[in-house]
């Protein structure tokens, strides 16, 4: 790597700034796009041409909520006036709230196996990647070859096997069987990124800790862990991000139980008319737990992303 | 405090032999000197000792129990490595404490903060203990380095060429301080120089390694007065040994290969004729490169000196040294 040494010019900051923030508005037109028609009533969300300004409506978020009937204006009378705010929105349409929709829980799911597979995947990466980078490993390069070439392959084009083996272990539509298939695909991924990092912290820093009368395992977490914490936050992202979006697999594998959100937001728009502000709600949310987490690991990751180039 | 004996070490790195029999003994509360080229086998030797590598043979001692299988925690050493390495993601005062903090120690707090001030103190780093270990400069890494092995009170200290990037004046300091630890608190150190002040004035006893193997092990005026090879005798004496072929000189004896002359050796004014081809004022003395008999020798004058490079000055060798053709020392 090289670094120029002198500052950038005045005018070579504008130029980078525009040029950014141009892109930065170019990528994020979607996403305004969706956070805002989130908050569209269904009509405004069809009309042509789009509403730039328009009235802001829960409505959306009620109905990807809530499942709603539509009911006889004797029953709507009989239930007397409308209580809470979702009650008046759902109601103005001659619709009562039948109970609570399925969101939650798959939006829960999601959590659960996008985390899950995210934390195993970085534990027993970096116990690998540690492993081979320390000690003297038989066939070292051959192993760390055959870990990323199980990665050349799209993952999908062993569905059908997959599928037949989940059947037969009672892994289908099963929590455990997603964290574990989502692990077991990032963990090559895991494996390399960290094993590069680890490679990058010299052993003397350990070997010091051995001295200062500390175990192999203490001069791990006291001395190699925080080095490496940068490397290790921006793996954990790319995990989370894969386990969190991926479809295929989730389609297949998953229905009643461990169904997660993203094959089930589509399956929205079919529930009386095309919802497009419910369809927009859920994606919204989903979209924020994978932006905080990337807020939150922020610091670590700036450095982490420019694999080690920078050193510290 | 400890003694600590090495007994008969072999190390092998693939087919090269890094360590070759070695046996010395450090007494306790004394200051022993690796001194031996680059490649010689010194950080080996420490490393032995302090457990982060294991011998392919012989075994080490401290306080008179085998260290077979014990880990460097177990043996209750302190190191300073030769890549100072401190922990960079910790201040310079949490690199000092952390020795003091481990499972080993678990020292109470305010006993961790006394020390840490008497240490760096001591090392005169304290306005430097709030940096980020990665914020010093290589003279002040490097006592912070010294810093984390002198919190300690372990059996032995092991330190490798700890005052390399120091000035001179730092040098002097931590010299005097180092060999007062070990004088007035009885400490023993196995210590790994190429300076030979540091060796003259610090150690009790100096061990000499030459490719891996233990050559000559005495204290340093020993190892100065009655080397017992060409290559010992080359290890100490600024400007170094001036090795010639016997012959050039009267009075060599019959077997003699060589003739050893340091510059206390040779007496200037008397014997033969030499030119002087340049003269080095130092300051504190003179060094005068002379040709004798179209070889090459250096020596030392008073600081003063009128003499020019062109001059002719005699000289006659006064109780030399005479090697084999081995560069063996002859009685
Ligand atoms: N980890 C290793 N792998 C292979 N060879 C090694 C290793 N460590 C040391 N050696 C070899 O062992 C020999 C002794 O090395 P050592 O580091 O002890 O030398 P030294 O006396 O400390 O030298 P210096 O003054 O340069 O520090 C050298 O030839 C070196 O190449
Ligand atoms: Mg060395």
């Amino acid at each position: 790597m090289s670094y120029s040494v002198t500052d950038p010019s005045l005018r070579q900051k504008w130029g980078a700034g525009i040029l950014v923030i141009t892109y930065a508005l170019i990528t994020l037109l979607p996403l305004v796009w969706i956070v805002a028609t989130g908050f569209k009533s269904p009509a405004d969300s069809i009309a042509y041409p789009p509403k730039i300004v328009f009235q802001p409506s829960l409505e959306g978020y009620v109905n990807l909520f809530t499942t709603q009937t539509r009911a006889s204006e004797e029953t709507l009378k009989a239930l007397g006036e409308p209580t809470t705010w979702y009650d008046k929105i759902v109601r103005a349409k001659n619709m009562m709230i039948a109970g609570p929709s399925r969101f939650p829980e798959r939006f829960f799911n999601s959590v659960i196996i996008g985390f899950g597979s995210t934390f195993f995947a970085i534990v027993l990466g970096t116990a690998a990647a540690y492993a081979f980078s320390r000690f003297r490993v038989p066939l070292k390069d051959d192993l760390l070859f055959f870990i990323l070439s199980t990665r050349m392959m799209p993952p999908i084009a062993v569905a059908i096997p997959i599928f037949l083996m989940f059947r037969h272990l009672g892994l289908s539509d099963t929590h455990a069987g997603m964290i574990l298939l989502y692990t077991a695909v990032n963990l090559s991924l895991s494996v390399w990124l960290i094993n590069g990092f680890i490679d990058e912290i010299p052993i003397e820093y350990e070997e010091a800790a051995l001295i200062d009368g500390y175990t192999r395992f203490q001069a791990f977490y006291k001395v190699v862990l925080p080095q490496a914490a940068t490397g290790i936050a921006s793996t954990a992202i790319f995990c989370l991000i894969f386990a969190w979006n991926e479809y295929a697999f989730a389609v297949l594998l998953t229905s009643g139980n461990a169904q997660t959100a993203p094959p089930f937001i589509p399956t929205i728009i079919g529930v009386g008319g095309q919802d497009w502000p419910a369809v927009a709600a859920g994606a919204t949310l989903f979209l924020l737990p994978v932006m905080i987490f990337t807020i939150l690991l922020r610091k670590h990751l700036l450095r982490g992303i420019t694999f080690g180039a920078v050193r510290k | 405090m400890a003694e600590v004996r090495l007994d008969g070490l072999t190390k092998k790195f693939n087919d090269s032999v890094a360590l070759n029999n070695v046996s010395i003994t450090v007494p306790d509360g004394s200051f022993v000197v690796l001194l031996g080229p680059t490649g010689a086998g010194k950080t080996t030797t420490l490393r032995m000792v302090s457990g982060l590598d294991t011998p392919d043979e012989g075994d080490v001692f401290i306080g008179g129990l085998s260290m077979k299988g014990l880990t460097p925690a177990q043996r209750n050493v302190a190191m300073v490595f030769q890549q100072y390495s401190l922990y960079p993601h910790l201040t310079v005062r949490d690199n000092l404490a952390f020795p003091l903090k481990s499972p080993l120690l678990k020292t109470p707090a305010d006993e961790i903060r006394r020390k840490i001030s008497e240490v760096a103190e001591i090392l005169q780093i304290s306005h430097k203990l709030d940096n980020k270990a990665t914020a010093l400069s290589g003279g002040e890494m490097q006592r912070v380095s010294i810093g984390r092995a002198l919190v300690r009170n372990p059996a032995i200290y092991l330190m490798d060429e700890p005052l390399s990037s120091l000035d001179a004046k730092l040098r002097s300091d931590l010299r005097v301080e180092l060999k007062n630890i070990q004088a007035n608190l009885g400490a023993t150190f196995l210590y790994v120089t190429h300076d030979q002040i540091e060796a003259m004035t610090m150690a009790t006893h100096v061990g000499v390694l030459d490719e891996g193997k233990l050559v000559q092990f005495g204290t340093p005026r020993e190892i100065y007065e009655n080397p017992i090879s060409i290559y010992s005798a080359s290890r100490l004496g600024q400007p170094r040994i001036n090795v010639l072929p016997a012959h050039l000189f009267d009075g060599a004896p019959e077997n003699a290969h060589s003739i050893g002359l340091r510059p206390e050796q040779i007496e200037q004014g008397k014997g033969e004729d030499s030119l002087v081809t340049r003269v080095e004022h130092l300051g504190d003395q003179t060094r005068l490169h002379l040709s004798f008999k179209d070889h090459d020798l250096i020596t030392v004058t008073d600081a003063h000196t009128r003499l020019q490079s062109g001059d002719i000055i005699k000289i006659q060798p006064e109780k030399p040294f005479y090697f084999d053709a081995d560069g063996a020392r002859l009685a």
